[in-house]
């Protein structure tokens, strides 16, 4: 029986011939990652533990993301943690306030990620890495602290559901529509324990920053990686970013899939996720009308550049409803430079919008952003439970950076062509 | 061996309502205790009582990475969780700090909050003395077993290590 993408990275790493579905096993590991509120909590146990020692000061990366600018003392003395042990090991990637940027963005642009990798990151969204043909994974802080002593973990190696791609995606619609889809479709626990691998043509015609869309919301189908193929456009993206030698995995013809689910692209309509989960899913035309207090536009999900300038493109000449506040957050500083001198920067101030330093802040009602009690925001970002964003009786809409956009002009949910077509 | 009363809860019990964002700057397990379940069921904390149990349905866990969550719950008091099943990440961090979790659905389904409930950890056995009625947990891997054996991932990394 052949194997997945993923079980191939996993075996390879395992220095395994084979693994197959249900298989514990040890794997070697490329990267580990924390950030500003699991790493703190994983130096606690790797010091309680007694270990003395890191694998490799340049395969850890700690990324100060969530609460920075520190908001508070207390997460000031957690980065303070954090910094003093990077000091203290000589770890190569620490991103700070001024270089950080959001994780999951920042590391593919630094180039610390490649085609092939087995990587685990102490933040749910580790999945993102995915895009490039890596296996990458969410782990808690205890398996950041074991991969930083061992540079090895244990995995249960994942059955597959394959998701083909057909077609090609409709002005106005994005990687973001197709996770939002796929997600309302099979649930969020749809894909537990198990990868979803993106196979079929329609792949081919999504750009680098669709496939980290979609690769970093598998997470939301409980999913444990998703994968897609390497193909010209990964090449292009990790060319001049990718500094080492690196493996190109493909599916076996003969992998087995648990199961299979095929969208078409081209039917693909904007799709947005109601309160309380992301796969209460709608498509923009069944909920156009409902009313917002705010907007975000950024985080992991959905903070670069082609993002920021497809919100720019809806909001260029216009302006932010009265009584909504659009926050744009660019997701890393190399964006953030390029959106200011592509002038899209230009048109969120004179939109109306306010513009942030990269962070995740809002999407985890961490700062700058929080809401009150009868609120609603529709977000880019990828939760949408109670309370996510603040108040227990605040409501998360999540939606694509257009949608986003156009709805912060009409100050409620908004198709962005009817916003287009004067509708 | 555990024994107590439970606190029952549906389907998706997120990470961010076991214990929100807002927490997580002060990773005391004292601290995450005072605000666990808060935005699920704010009498909790205080509810709570040594050795209670924490029941839930599908996908109990889903969400952010945070071993935050299982830490909270551990440090509320409760002996354990019961689900019919866990999100991929809150079950290994249950393991990796050595929290008891069981995956059983039809004890999920069947326990009422309020009930009591005796566990055994060694062999997955759950009983509902307020119905009478007894369910089985699924069994862990020999190799989890022995993670749990040491008290959680790393003691069990450490003992290995110091061969």
């Amino acid at each position: 029986m052949g194997m997945t993408m993923t079980q191939k990275i996993l075996a390879h790493h395992a220095g395994l011939d084979s693994v197959k579905a249900g298989d514990l096993i040890e794997a070697k590991l490329d990267l580990v990652l924390g950030n500003d509120i699991t790493t703190p909590v994983a130096i606690t146990t790797f010091d309680k533990t007694g270990f003395t020692k890191i694998f490799d000061k340049d395969k850890i990366a700690i990324v100060l993301d969530h609460y920075t600018p520190c908001k508070d003392i207390k997460s000031a003395e957690l980065c303070h943690q954090a910094r003093e042990f990077a000091k203290r090991f000589s770890i190569t990637h620490l991103y700070d306030v001024g270089t950080v940027g959001i994780e999951h963005a920042l590391l593919p642009e630094q180039g610390l990620t490649a085609p092939g990798d087995l990587i685990i990151g102490a933040d749910s969204h580790t999945c993102t890495y995915g895009a490039l043909g890596a296996f990458s994974t969410g782990v808690g802080s205890t398996d950041m602290a074991a991969g930083m002593a061992m540079g090895e973990n244990w995995f249960k190696v994942p059955a597959a559901i394959q998701v083909e791609l057909t077609g090609t995606l409709q002005p106005y619609v994005s990687g973001k529509d197709v996770i939002l889809h796929l997600i309302g479709e099979i649930g969020v626990d749809g894909a537990l324990y198990q990868s979803l691998e993106f196979t079929g043509e329609g792949v081919a015609s999504l750009s680098m920053d669709d496939r980290f869309t979609i690769a970093n919301m598998a997470i939301e189908a409980g999913a444990k990686n998703g994968i897609f193929p390497v193909d010209e456009k990964t090449i292009e993206y990790i060319t001049g970013r990718v500094n080492r030698p690196y493996t190109v995995y493909e599916a076996d013809p003969d992998a087995e899939y648990a199961r299979k689910v095929v969208i078409d692209l081209n039917t693909l309509k904007p799709t947005v996720s109601l309160p309380h989960l992301p796969s209460n899913t709608r498509t923009i035309d069944e909920v156009e009308g409902m009313e917002i207090q705010q907007a975000v536009i950024g985080s992991c999900t959905n903070g670069r550049i082609s993002d920021l300038r497809a919100a720019a493109e809806i909001l260029k000449g216009r302006q932010v409803a009265a009584g909504v506040r659009c926050i744009v957050i660019p997701a890393t500083q190399a964006i953030y430079l390029q959106a200011m001198e592509e002038g899209l920067m230009k048109t969120f101030i004179e939109a109306g919008c306010a513009v942030s330093t990269p962070t995740c802040g809002p999407c985890l009602g961490g700062h700058m952003g929080v809401m009150c009690a009868g609120e609603r925001a529709v977000t880019t970002t990828n939760r949408n439970f109670v309370g996510r964003m603040g108040h227990v009786k605040s409501e998360v809409v999540l939606a694509s950076p257009a949608v986003a956009a156009a709805s912060a002009v009409a100050g409620c949910l908004k198709d962005p062509a009817k916003l287009e077509k004067g509708e | 061996m555990a024994r107590g009363t439970c606190f029952k809860y549906g389907d998706n019990v997120d990470t961010d309502v076991i214990i929100p964002a807002r927490y997580l700057n002060a990773p005391s397990p004292e601290e995450l205790a005072k605000h666990c379940m808060e935005d699920i069921d704010p009498a909790y904390a205080t509810a709570v009582k040594p050795g209670d149990i924490v029941v839930g349905g599908w996908n109990f866990g889903c969400g952010s990475s945070r071993e935050h969550a299982p830490m909270a719950i551990q440090a509320s008091g409760a002996a354990c969780v019961i689900a019919a099943s866990f999100a991929r990440i809150f079950y290994r961090n249950a393991i990796n700090i050595g929290f008891p979790i069981l995956e059983c659905p039809e004890a999920a389904e069947a326990i009422a909050s309020g009930d009591t409930v005796a566990v055994n950890f060694s062999t997955g056995e759950i009983v509902d003395e307020t119905t009478g009625k007894t369910y089985q947990a699924a069994a862990f891997p020999p190799f989890i077993e022995e993670i749990i054996r040491h008290g959680g991932l790393l003691p069990y990394l450490k003992a290995r290590q110091d061969g």
